[in-house]
């Protein structure tokens, strides 16, 4: 295996493109080093990004978002008053992945990338409208998060591109969003099902929100019929009952251990209505 | 395949060594440094036992490549102990918080780093911290209880 250690993106692609045999890219490792002690991936090529200048940092876009680097781990993510204050949801959810050990590694990229359907990180970052900026031998293109991951253990990302930032949008005002998820216990599992919902309030009504669903399907789902289901309400009985009835309809899961089919779409209704009303808590400044 | 020339410091003392590419930092701990109070229990980051911190952040070793380490500051279990024990040890010790010990360098490694980030924690955040490291003795109760009281001696309440 040959350990690489590029200064810049454009390196790291570079490197990517010319690697004929098996390639991984090092952030946290959480996954990736896991995957090789198990004997389930031996890289010849890994690439370690963490050399790249700006990786560890997260600074705020000119347009009032913020660009979080690929190699910030989750315990720095959980500590950022900004990130706290701006996207609650993103950070709660990154925070639920693994143990305090975990955190001090792993990272929001290395959740995408890895391409679990069940990544606590993800549904917080698809509802955020999170954009993830392309690296690779051509140069540079962004794309939304949930156009990342293509199935279990997949991404779209061709051969020799590496994801260099994630930027999430100007949170705005009199917004709000939030992550839950269901697992058997109370701390360090995987997700049965996750939610995470995103909104903008004008006044007590909602005008903008998006609704994201993990651990249904293959890959996150962002369910538009879950969305319109609560834009022009106040989210009230009605609308969070057709927000839990919208949620089921979009969860396509399979049955296996830790959930069946049945269980998992109610529990995707039941924690949409849940996410959805600490979201509307949060835009209207309630403490949540 | 060649060797990675590793420069780091550890305990406070420089060290170099000559790392295999795919080596993890709790390999090259035990094997080439000769510290083996980091302990190896799942390999794969779930039990906490390799526990240490790199500049200050606490990881699990077995995630982590040695050639990772290089030009880091890495804290183990054997840099915790000055001329006496830390007072997380001691009270380890006066509250029978370990049987076997095979889990104690990490769950000390880890403790520590908690209460120099919160030196007044409740039992719950001591739970939720301590959540990666897994012990298959004491039930955890007393583990909780000297983390509780260390605290409570280092804030000088004791």
């Amino acid at each position: 295996m040959r350990y690489h250690t590029p200064r810049s993106f454009s390196d790291a692609a570079t490197i990517a493109e010319a690697s004929t045999g098996t390639l991984r890219f090092l952030a946290g490792g959480t996954d990736v080093l896991v995957q090789m002690r198990a004997g389930m991936v031996q890289p010849d090529d890994l690439i370690d990004l963490k050399h790249i200048p700006g990786v560890d940092r997260i600074t705020p876009t000119p347009e009032g978002g913020w660009r979080i680097g690929v190699a910030v781990p989750g315990i720095v993510l959980g500590a950022h008053e900004g990130l706290l204050r701006d996207w609650p949801g993103v950070v709660e959810g990154m925070n639920l992945v693994g143990s305090t050990q975990v955190q001090g590694r792993a990272t929001l990229a290395g959740n995408l990338c890895n391409g679990s359907p069940a990544a606590d990180s993800v549904p917080g970052m698809v509802a955020a409208g999170a954009v993830v900026t392309v690296t690779g031998p051509k140069g540079d293109r962004d794309l939304p998060v949930e156009q990342v991951p293509t199935g279990p253990g997949r991404t779209s990302l061709a051969k020799g591109e590496v994801i260099s930032a994630i930027t999430l949008p100007p949170r705005g005002k009199n917004g709000g969003d939030a992550y839950l998820r269901f697992i058997p216990r109370t701390e360090m599992d995987i997700a049965v099902v996750g939610c995470a919902v995103n909104l903008r309030l004008d006044g007590d009504r909602i005008v903008e929100a998006r609704v994201a669903l993990g651990a249904v399907a293959p890959t996150v789902i962002l369910s538009e019929a879950a969305a319109k289901a609560i834009i022009g309400t106040t989210l009230g009985e009605a609308a969070l009952a057709a927000l839990a009835k919208a949620a089921e309809a979009a969860a396509k899961p399979i049955s296996d251990k830790r959930g069946t089919k049945e269980f998992r779409i109610e529990v995707a209704g039941v924690l949409a209505r849940r996410a959805a009303q600490i979201a509307y808590d949060r835009a209207k400044g309630l403490k949540a | 395949m060649s060797k990675i020339h590793v420069t780091t410091t550890v305990n406070g003392d420089p060290v170099e060594f000559l790392a295999d590419p795919r080596e993890t930092l709790l390999d090259a701990l035990r094997n080439h440094l000769d510290l083996t109070g980091t302990k190896e229990g799942c390999g794969t980051g779930d039990c906490g036992a390799c526990s240490v911190t790199v500049d200050g952040t606490l990881v699990c070793s077995c995630l982590m490549l040695a050639a990772e380490a290089n030009g880091k500051r890495v804290e183990t279990i054997e840099g915790m102990a000055g001329e006496e024990l830390h007072p997380l040890q001691r009270k380890f010790i006066e509250h029978a918080a370990l049987q076997c010990g095979f889990c104690t360098p990490g769950i000390l490694v880890a403790a520590k780093a908690l209460l120099e980030r919160n030196a007044n924690p409740t039992d719950t955040e001591i739970r939720y911290w301590l959540a990666g490291n897994l012990c298959r003795c004491t039930g955890y109760d007393k583990i909780i209880r000297a983390v509780q009281d260390a605290a409570a001696e280092m804030r000088g309440a004791a």
